[in-house]
């Protein structure tokens, strides 16, 4: 197995082989004897050379973190031999932008109305969740083209609220 | 005693109140709203009854709808927890028209206490030491002015009704005060029904410290000790301990009196809590007293050895207590950690949905009062605080070092917690040398988090290496699912997983 893994923005080669007592490992051409046990479902449990770690895995729909101890490390894993790992998701800071709903909520009021002008990090709408009102702000200077919820709307995690362009 | 008791709340406080209930050999009778029937607190009742929709209003404030359970199910008192119904002085006026003992004050006590403003009135003729302000609400935005004018800014605008920090405003200078006031006024009326404002000189960088008072049918009050709560954030505490590093045993004692004090010219019954501002050279203010149990009670269990909500049920018995003041040692340290659904990375916005995996801490010196489980859907509806994780040892230092192992095994995901803000707080210098004040932890959280320390230097290899082999010990997880950023494609088929891992294909 070859993957690329990027581990905080740098780009690791890690090559794993399945040895009689464990794994051959190397990573970015430096070779360490890794044993694996999943104990359970996003934990697993390292010994690398020795040394006994335990990794937690916390995926959302969007992104993988990974916890050794208690540091949290934001993780990409590629197959370098897939054609669709290849393809950049680079993120287009011009153009439109969506406004997603953090988590899920309720919509409790429109701040900014569609062709409002708006500055970056200006509150759009307020949506409550947990008895808790949050504006959530417009990632960018710009108008607002679209708002695709209402005032008393129920949201998800995820859902586009309005777009700014 | 009671043979059962009906317990007028959610998530881990009714949990905790189910658990000294059946430590006593009482039986004990949940209500549960619409998305609360998977709840622990209905998993853990001995009988449970639905009250309504999600809403609150809906289900766990409805008076009408929990006295009738009681009455179905037969339950000869309630217990309220905190929130919700717990200061509500009509419910427990409604308890006594029903027959049911209300755990907790008198309803006319809670009425004295429960408007901040009435509160300070009675407060001050029996001589207790209060923040310059007004006693009464607020009429007028040109009234707020003058008295802002005469007590100096920077001033506080609280609702008379409030908690929580719900309808409270700092205001540095007058052109600020006309808008904070009708917000204040505005967010009053959509909290407790009530738009009641007063204000009050702000004290700047105030510590917050309570002291935790019970008080039987029969006339003996006593206080157990101080809870340093100044970590705070939007006015909700989020670590709790005792004792406060400021309380010397002689402020100790003079803060219990002047509780003991409050408590008994309210005709105080059952277990509360008087809050006060301590100043910089450690002069004390009353600010409220709060006529139920406490989220952070569980410090003084573990500083004094004595069970409140024991203690609670006993007092609402009848019985006396079974102590006097001088009998009363505290002993050791303890730590409360709330526990919150909230996203450190996104402004600790709350963060409700299914909990995917939860590792819970355990060992020496550790308790945990905890509202969830693994596979539990938290409900997006209420309070974002999940559990407390609370340590002992025998002083400030080992309690912090057991709180720190013990953050160091719990580890939730599928919704956000802010179990990492704790692991901040306690690496910090000012908690380690106890210089808090309620500005605190906006203080903390305005630096930018220290960037890991040179023992874990070797770990992004680590977490490397584990990224591959989760992808090659659990293909199938969702992690392996999302083909773009997150590994190979789903692996359908046996013999290509095999030829894959043997790296044939």
């Amino acid at each position: 197995m070859v993957y690329d893994v990027i581990v905080g923005g740098k780009t690791h080669r890690l090559e794993l082989e399945r040895t009689e007592d464990g794994w051959n490992c190397r990573l970015d051409g430096t070779q360490v004897h890794v044993d694996a046990v999943l104990p359970r479902r996003d934990v697993l449990s390292l010994l690398v050379d020795g040394r006994a770690y335990e990794v937690k895995r916390e995926q959302s729909a969007t992104d993988l973190h990974l916890w050794v101890g208690s540091t949290r490390y934001g993780v990409e894993l590629r197959d370098p031999r897939s054609l669709r790992s290849r393809k950049g998701s680079a993120l287009d800071e011009k153009g439109p932008r969506k406004i997603v709903a953090p988590m899920p909520g309720r919509v409790i009021r429109l701040l900014a109305a569609e062709q409002a002008e708006v500055e970056a990090g200006q509150g759009v709408l307020v949506v409550e969740a947990m008895k808790m009102q949050n504006e959530i702000k417009s990632p960018k200077k710009g108008i607002v083209k679209k708002i695709v919820t209402a005032a008393g709307a129920a949201v998800n995690a995820g859902d586009v609220l309005a777009i700014v362009e | 005693m009671f043979q059962k008791i009906l317990i007028a709340n959610r998530g881990e406080i009714a949990v905790r109140v189910m658990r000294a209930c059946r430590e006593m050999g009482i039986a004990t009778v949940a209500v549960y709203s619409e998305v609360d029937r998977a709840s622990l607190h209905v998993r853990k009742a001995d009988e449970a009854y639905p009250i309504g929709p999600a809403p609150a209003s809906e289900s766990y404030l409805r008076v009408d709808k929990i006295l009738d359970v009681a009455k179905r199910s037969g339950a000869q008192a309630i217990h309220p927890g905190y929130g919700f119904l717990s200061e509500n002085a009509r419910f427990a006026q409604a308890c006594a028209d029903a027959g049911v003992k209300f755990i907790g004050p008198t309803p006319e006590s809670m009425e004295m206490m429960g408007s901040k403003t009435r509160a300070r009135q009675h407060m001050e003729q029996a001589g207790i030491p209060f923040v310059p302000g007004t006693a009464r609400g607020l009429t007028s935005a040109e009234e707020a002015e003058k008295v802002a004018a005469q007590v100096g800014y920077p001033v506080m605008l609280k609702a008379a009704a409030g908690g929580g920090g719900k309808g409270m405003r700092l205001v540095h200078t007058r052109t600020e005060l006309r808008s904070a006031l009708e917000s204040a006024q505005s967010e009053a009326q959509r909290s407790f029904g009530d738009s009641e404002v007063y204000i009050e000189k702000a004290i700047v960088n105030p510590r917050h410290i309570e002291m935790q008072v019970l008080a039987d049918e029969h006339g003996n009050t006593v206080w157990l000790g101080e809870r340093e709560c100044s970590i705070q954030r939007r006015h909700q505490k989020v670590l709790e301990e005792s004792p406060s590093s400021i309380v010397d045993p002689e402020m100790r004692r003079r803060m219990g009196e002047v509780a003991v004090r409050v408590a008994k010219a309210a005709n105080y019954t059952n277990a509360g809590t008087v809050e006060f501002l301590v100043d910089q050279q450690k002069n004390f203010y009353f600010l409220e007293m709060n006529t139920r149990l406490q989220v952070e009670h569980p410090v003084t269990e573990l500083t004094t050895g004595l069970d409140l909500v024991h203690l609670q049920i006993r007092i609402a018995n009848g019985e006396k207590l079974p102590f006097s003041q001088s009998e009363i040692n505290i002993r050791g340290h303890a730590i409360e950690c709330r526990i919150y659904a909230e996203d450190p990375d996104n402004n600790y916005f709350p963060s409700p949905g299914k909990i995917t995996l939860l590792l819970a801490p355990s060992g020496p010196g550790i308790r945990r009062d905890s509202g969830m489980y693994e596979g539990w859907n938290v409900p997006m509806d209420y309070d974002p605080l999940l559990a407390k994780l609370i340590s002992y040892g025998t002083d400030r230092q080992q309690a912090t070092m057991r709180l720190e192992r013990a953050l160091y095994e719990y580890f939730v995901t599928g919704i956000k917690t802010n179990i990492s803000l704790f692991q901040r707080i306690i690496r910090d210098a000012d908690f380690q040398a106890g210089k808090l004040d309620t500005g605190y932890l906006d203080r903390l959280l305005a630096r930018k988090p220290d960037s890991g320390d040179g023992a874990h230097a070797a770990e992004p290899r680590i977490a490397a290496i584990a990224a591959g082999m989760f992808a090659v010990l659990d293909p199938g997880s969702a992690a392996a699912r999302d083909g773009n950023a997150c590994g190979p494609a789903p692996v359908t088929s046996n013999w290509k997983q095999k030829g894959r891992q043997e790296a044939l294909r």
